[in-house]
């Protein structure tokens, strides 16, 4: 069903308590074989470019949030339960991510 | 403006036990030797500890909403919209409600006091065979549950905590109060209700959290 809200009010926001995606990095490192804060990821609301670790990252708890640092928009969340991580990646396009040759 | 106790209690049906029932027996039982069990155990749902402090947990920026532009709305599973201004709700009357809350990290925090309209008269005059809600908040934040949880005195649209406005970092102009279910639910900027006639997930519950959140239950991930 469509967003009934999605008529966005002027609202002023303020940035709060946040961490640069580096933060990531731990977490990320039980789900991946490679480190992911150095990869090129591309977000989905404005198209910006940037390696992981440029992320905005609000958490730890409930879960990791990472947004854009242009637009704001959520572009990766990491929630680990006690047996199971969950990772949501809509927010990004694609991830580009340097390996050997 | 008329003004009422609520006299709301966070008791719950699945404890078994209600609350005020729990705390007369344990302070019987507390007065001897029988082990560390203290009074408030018996409010603290599995897993959960006590704390004095209010922690602020967030997924992004604070927004800061004006009064004179905040609204409230219901949209019906027809699409019929039912919107109240800063000055339609401070106009209905509002109830105070004392509660404990339950966040699914694990602290509970007894005996707040709230400021706040009933979801009960917000939704009286709406028509709907809904039976599921999908929060929003401003910031983008969703949050899911069923219709019936928000009625029967369960839910507020609180904008006053601890005997004052209720300040942007707990939600404020303000945030719905559900409180027995897990904290999450409570959504901090309400900014409306989707009344749905299917469960469609929000923020967390898409992201492993589950679907209900109730904390006597321990319903914190999908599957518990």
């Amino acid at each position: 069903m469509s967003d009934p809200f999605t008529d966005e009010t002027a609202v002023a926001y303020e940035d709060g308590v946040y961490e640069d995606g580096n933060a990531l990095a731990g977490p990320l490192s039980e789900i991946f074989a490679v480190d992911i804060t150095a990869a090129q990821g591309c977000c989905t609301g404005c198209g910006a470019t940037g390696p992981i670790a440029r992320l905005r990252v609000y958490g730890p708890a409930p879960g990791l949030v990472a947004r854009c640092p242009e637009c704001g928009q959520v572009v990766l969340r990491l929630v680990r339960g006690p047996d199971s991580a969950w990772l949501d990646l809509r927010g990004t396009v694609s991830l580009r991510i340097r390996l050997g040759e | 403006m008329a003004d009422s106790v609520s006299g709301y209690r966070d008791s719950d049906s699945d404890s078994g036990v209600g609350r005020s029932e729990g705390r007369n027996a344990m302070a019987i039982v507390s007065r001897g030797f029988h082990g560390r069990r203290r009074p408030s155990d018996h409010r603290l749902p599995p897993g959960q500890y006590e704390t004095r402090d209010f922690p602020v947990l967030s997924a992004g920026p604070t927004p800061r909403i004006s009064r004179d532009t905040w609204e409230f709305t219901v949209v019906t599973e027809t699409g019929v919209r039912h919107s109240w201004n800063w000055s339609q709700l401070m106009a209905l009357p509002s109830e105070h409600p004392l509660v404990d809350l339950h966040c699914v990290t694990k602290w509970s925090k007894f005996d707040t006091t709230w400021q706040g309209v009933s979801l009960d008269m917000l939704l009286a005059e709406v028509e709907t065979e809904a039976e599921y809600v999908l929060v929003h908040s401003y910031g983008g934040y969703t949050t899911n549950l069923p219709l019936k949880d928000l009625l029967d005195g369960h839910a507020w649209i609180a904008y006053g905590y601890d005997g004052a406005d209720l300040p942007p970092e707990h939600g404020g102009p303000a945030r719905l109060l559900v409180p027995h279910l897990y904290l999450w639910k409570s959504a901090k900027w309400v900014r409306g209700l989707q009344l749905l006639t299917r469960d469609e997930s929000g923020f967390w519950e898409s992201a492993g959290y589950h679907d209900y959140g109730d904390p006597w239950r321990e319903q914190r991930y999908q599957g518990d």
